[in-house]
């Protein structure tokens, strides 16, 4: 059933007339999110403002069986936010208030359409310590953090967004509120269903609230960049620092044509002849920083590094980090469409799996540069190219289908960090198995008989 | 009306530039439109969307996509925070005139580009006489300069807090100047602009008195005509070249290093869009690239050509602040010129406030149409202006100065508007 007349007046009652938008540029401007895939418009846009009118509102949905994909700023890499034809969006992004910073209990709570960078900052301002930070941090919601279980450049050492999920209220699709974790470091009461919840991609609940662990600061911190002439040098040297049992905050990996790009994007005097480079940052205490670093830096020199800059100070760890950032800025303006995988395969298996690119990239004809997180095997390769050429299309999917096989392949996982959504979802049964499959399906058709949570995504149809 | 198809493939031109955006999203951190509704409709990647699914006909409504176009302020943040480098104004002016081309421009805009705008010497007689007559007929002066330039918001409509026409406009102090170069050797052009022209003739001789004071020799041709910002940015190409036509023959006669403005919009749009949208003989367009080459914000001048420089300033001196327009911060990255011009008369320390970068509120005539939502953003450009303590609000730009004079007066503070070269011209002393 679509939504009509009537049933849109419901919801004008229930959400106020300007949060139901019902024209068709406002149902177009819905209809995608930052993967590249077709856009498919909802029937409908609904905002709620506050929580009883969001529980509300997915009741309504079920009642009247509108599929439902929640968004939060849809800058997701895997589909998960493009809505059902027909269905219904909900936008979260006026759900965006703190609720409480908790300093003597180290937690925060907040409604799930608070922007991660704003909330890492009010965090900050009180002198306590959020660590994920997605390279969307500055617009992406900590709804859809926790919906992708989002990490990012400090994921090596202090973890994913999983890894600060103390608890999640949501809403079933009776709109009733379920409530899961506690405000304790410690708490087994009941099955898991945080666990659950993170990475559910809008599948299995709506959010409702979410209880965040916060923790101290990090005194210091010291960065450098380290130049390879092989990326088995590079490799070997992530092994070596990790075997050293010392744990970077930060471990970032460039190859050769990235560093060419960024180079010939900033002109920041980046080594273009360098077949890898890895950005490498040691925080905690001064004294285990300073000592770490050393260490580091010896271990990078007896790892063939041709050199190692350590930043002296803000300036240059700036353009350590700047190098990084430029990285994908750099490489998306190289050609119209830009395709951002996220293939993760264990530490040790890095060269292999730069090498199994460097081939896929001739076999398809197609640019490929990598970058991404040695530290966690976490690679990015990017595609560069033309969606409108469809030849190059073709080849161009046929190739993602191999870099994930190559990835499985060495042992490792279809996404370290974008989920699965759309895009993914055909290989899923590939990596954990048939079993694994039917069991989410059951426990999915059970908890959501009507299938109307963000349908198609993660599990298929 | 042209029918649909013809709308449909002139978008299609746009596709090169449109397919760049990769739809991450990132625009939405930096848009001052979107803060305010969250409307994804109403940031970048909304708009370039929209352009796309009506050039893609997905979308029939034309008329929907337009509204959207027009609730932006030309700001061009997102295009400088932009991953993807899209050119997200030239894409949003492109489209604006293919809009207008297929709706027609509004008659009262056509009146006023086609009738007044491209004719310098009648809307001069026009705002001449509404600037005696203001009090009186408020009306007249409110449809002639509320809409006549985007960037010329207006005075009189609503509630304004506003600064009236000036009683004796620019052209009437200075009709025209031809000098050599003095003691610094240059020689520069002035195009002073419309606002500054009939709104801050103060911004005017303050400027020429800081030339003087450096010895350089200023070519200030009458009869120039508005830069065309307004005419293009209501997709108005035909008013937008003609008026390009008529600066260009005016300059072309005179021989200088460099052509300087006191008006962010009339740099940015003479460096970056007279030589990019005006489609001539290809003469003309290497003209203009000569002169976009040459031209420069004055505190650009003064500080990167004339080498003016920081003074210490006593601690008991009025504190100034600075805004920076979008248009020298986004479109030319000029930022630290127009602070140190401010640092270098110690009669004002300079403090800074939160948010300097971010943008006034004003977009021309989106002021216009979008009034409530201007003022919602100058609003929060006032409070930070005051939070700074500062004494004065200064700026490089005379639109900006009618917007912070609008928000701060409405704050009752009596912080006071002023560009950045009054501040620097006030320790000129007049015998200079
Ligand atoms: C330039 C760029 C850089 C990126 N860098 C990283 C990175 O470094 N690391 C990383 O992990 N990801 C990264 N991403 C991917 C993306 O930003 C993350 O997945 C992010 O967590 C998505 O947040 P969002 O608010 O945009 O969620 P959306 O895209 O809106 O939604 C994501 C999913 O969450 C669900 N969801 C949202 N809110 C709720 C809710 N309240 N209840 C239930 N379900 C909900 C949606 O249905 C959807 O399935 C990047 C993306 C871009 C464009
Ligand atoms: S930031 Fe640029 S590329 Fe990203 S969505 Fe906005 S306009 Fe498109
Ligand atoms: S130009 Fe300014 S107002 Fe327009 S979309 Fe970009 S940031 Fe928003
Ligand atoms: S930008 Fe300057 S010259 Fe152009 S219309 Fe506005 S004031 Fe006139």
């Amino acid at each position: 059933m679509s939504a009509n007349a009537a049933l849109i007046k419901e919801f004008e009652t229930l959400l106020g007339k300007e949060n139901v938008l019902t024209s068709e540029t406002d149902l177009h401007s819905y209809s995608y999110d930052a993967a590249v895939l077709d856009s498919k418009t909802p029937a409908l846009v609904l905002r709620p403002t506050n929580s009883e009118a969001l529980g509300k509102a997915v009741a309504l949905c079920n009642e009247n069986e509108l599929k439902i994909t929640v968004r939060g700023a849809g800058t997701n890499l895997s589909g998960g936010t493009i809505p059902h034809p027909g269905g219904v969006v909900i936008l979260t992004n006026a759900l965006n208030k703190i609720l409480e910073i908790n300093e003597q209990d180290l937690y925060a709570r907040v409604q799930p359409g608070v922007v991660t960078a704003q909330f890492a900052a009010e965090v900050a301002s009180r002198g306590l310590f959020y660590p994920p930070d997605p390279g969307s941090q500055a617009v992406s919601t900590l709804g859809g953090n926790v919906a992708e279980n989002a990490g990012g450049l400090r994921g090596l050492k202090y973890g994913v967004t999983k890894d600060y999920v103390m608890g999640v209220d949501f809403f079933d699709v009776d709109g009733q509120l379920v409530k899961s974790g506690s405000r304790t470091v410690k708490c087994v009461t009941g099955y898991n269903l945080t666990g659950l919840m993170v990475a559910s991609e809008g599948t299995l609940g709506v959010f409702e609230s979410i209880t965040l662990k916060l923790i101290p600061p990090v005194p210091a911190a010291k960065s450098m960049m380290a130049v390879f002439p092989s990326m088995n040098a590079a490799a070997d040297t992530v092994a070596a620092i990790i075997a050293a049992k010392i744990v970077p905050a930060t471990l970032e990996l460039m190859d050769n044509f990235t560093i060419r790009t960024v180079e010939n994007f900033r002109k920041a005097g980046l080594p273009v002849d360098a077949e890898a480079l890895l950005l490498i940052e040691v925080d905690g205490h001064p004294a285990q920083v300073a000592e770490e670093a050393e260490k580091v830096e010896a271990i990078c020199k007896a790892n063939k590094a041709t050199s190692v800059t350590v930043a002296q100070d803000a300036a240059q760890r700036d353009k350590v980090w700047q190098a990084r950032r430029d990285a994908l800025p750099a490489l998306a303006k190289l050609r119209p469409t830009c395709v951002l995988e996220d293939a993760t395969v264990p530490r040790s298996k890095i060269p292999a799996m730069i090498d199994a690119l460097g081939a896929i990239s001739k076999k398809y004809d197609l640019t490929i540069g990598t970058f991404g997180h040695a530290g966690d095997g976490n690679l990015h390769p990017t595609i560069l190219t033309d969606k409108r050429d469809t030849h190059e299309w073709e080849r161009v999917e046929k190739a993602i289908d191999e870099i994930f096989e190559k990835a499985l392949g060495l042992g490792g996982t279809l996404s370290g960090e974008h989920g699965i959504g759309m895009a993914k979802s055909k290989y899923l049964a590939k990596e954990t198995s048939k079993a694994t499959l039917e069991y989410s399906r059951k426990m999915k058709s059970v908890l959501d008989p009507k299938g109307i949570l963000n349908p198609g995504k993660i599990i298929g149809w | 009306m042209a029918e649909i198809k013809k709308l449909v493939t002139m978008l299609k031109e746009l596709d090169d530039q449109l397919v760049n955006c990769m739809k991450c999203g990132m625009c939405q951190a930096v848009c001052p439109i979107f803060k305010r509704t969250g409307r994804e409709a109403d940031v970048t990647r909304g708009k370039l969307a929209l352009v796309e699914g009506l050039a893609g006909e997905i979308l029939k409504d034309a008329d929907g996509v337009n509204e959207a176009l027009n609730r932006c302020l030309l700001c061009g943040t997102c295009q400088a925070n932009c991953p993807s480098g899209v050119q997200v104004v030239d894409i949003f002016l492109k489209a604006r005139a293919i809009m207008t081309g297929y709706f027609g421009l509004s008659p009262a805009k056509k009146l006023i580009f086609r009738r007044l705008l491209a004719h310098p010497g009648l809307f001069n007689l026009l705002t001449g006489m509404a600037s005696k007559f203001q009090g009186m007929f408020i009306k007249p002066a409110d449809q002639i300069i509320g809409s006549s330039c985007a960037r010329f918001n207006a005075p009189v409509v609503g509630d304004r807090h506003f600064k009236g026409l000036a009683q004796k406009p620019l052209r009437k102090i200075v009709s025209s100047l031809d000098e050599p170069a003095g003691k610094s050797g240059l020689r520069v052009a002035f195009f002073p602009g419309c606002v500054v022209d009939k709104m801050y003739p103060d911004v005017g001789t303050a400027s020429l008195k800081a030339l003087r004071h450096h010895g350089v020799g200023v070519f200030l041709p009458s009869g120039q005509a508005c830069c065309g910002i307004p005419a293009l940015s209501s997709g108005d190409r035909a008013t937008f070249e003609s008026l390009v036509r008529q600066n260009l023959a005016k300059f072309r006669a005179g021989q200088f290093d460099y052509l300087l403005t006191p008006c962010a919009t009339c740099t940015s749009t003479i460096k970056e869009l007279w030589p990019t949208m005006y489609k001539g003989a290809d003469a003309d367009v290497q003209a203009l690239k000569e002169l976009a080459e040459k031209t420069m914000d004055i505190s650009q001048f003064l500080v990167d050509v004339i080498g003016v420089d920081v003074q210490a300033a006593s601690s008991k001196a009025p504190k100034v602040t600075y805004h920076d327009p979008c248009h020298l911060k986004n479109s030319l990255g000029v930022t630290a010129q127009p602070r140190k011009v401010l640092k270098a008369n110690p009669a004002y320390q300079f403090v800074e406030m939160a948010e300097a970068g971010v943008c006034c509120g004003c977009g021309g005539s989106f002021n216009i149409n979008h009034y409530e939502m201007s003022k919602a953003i100058g609003t929060r450009k006032a409070e930070n202006v005051i939070a700074s303590g500062a004494d004065v609000a200064a700026t490089s730009c005379p639109a900006c100065m009618m917007q912070l004079t609008d928000m701060l007066s409405r704050q009752g503070k009596g912080v006071r508007v002023k560009h950045v070269i009054e501040c620097y011209a006030e320790m000129i002393s007049s015998a200079d």
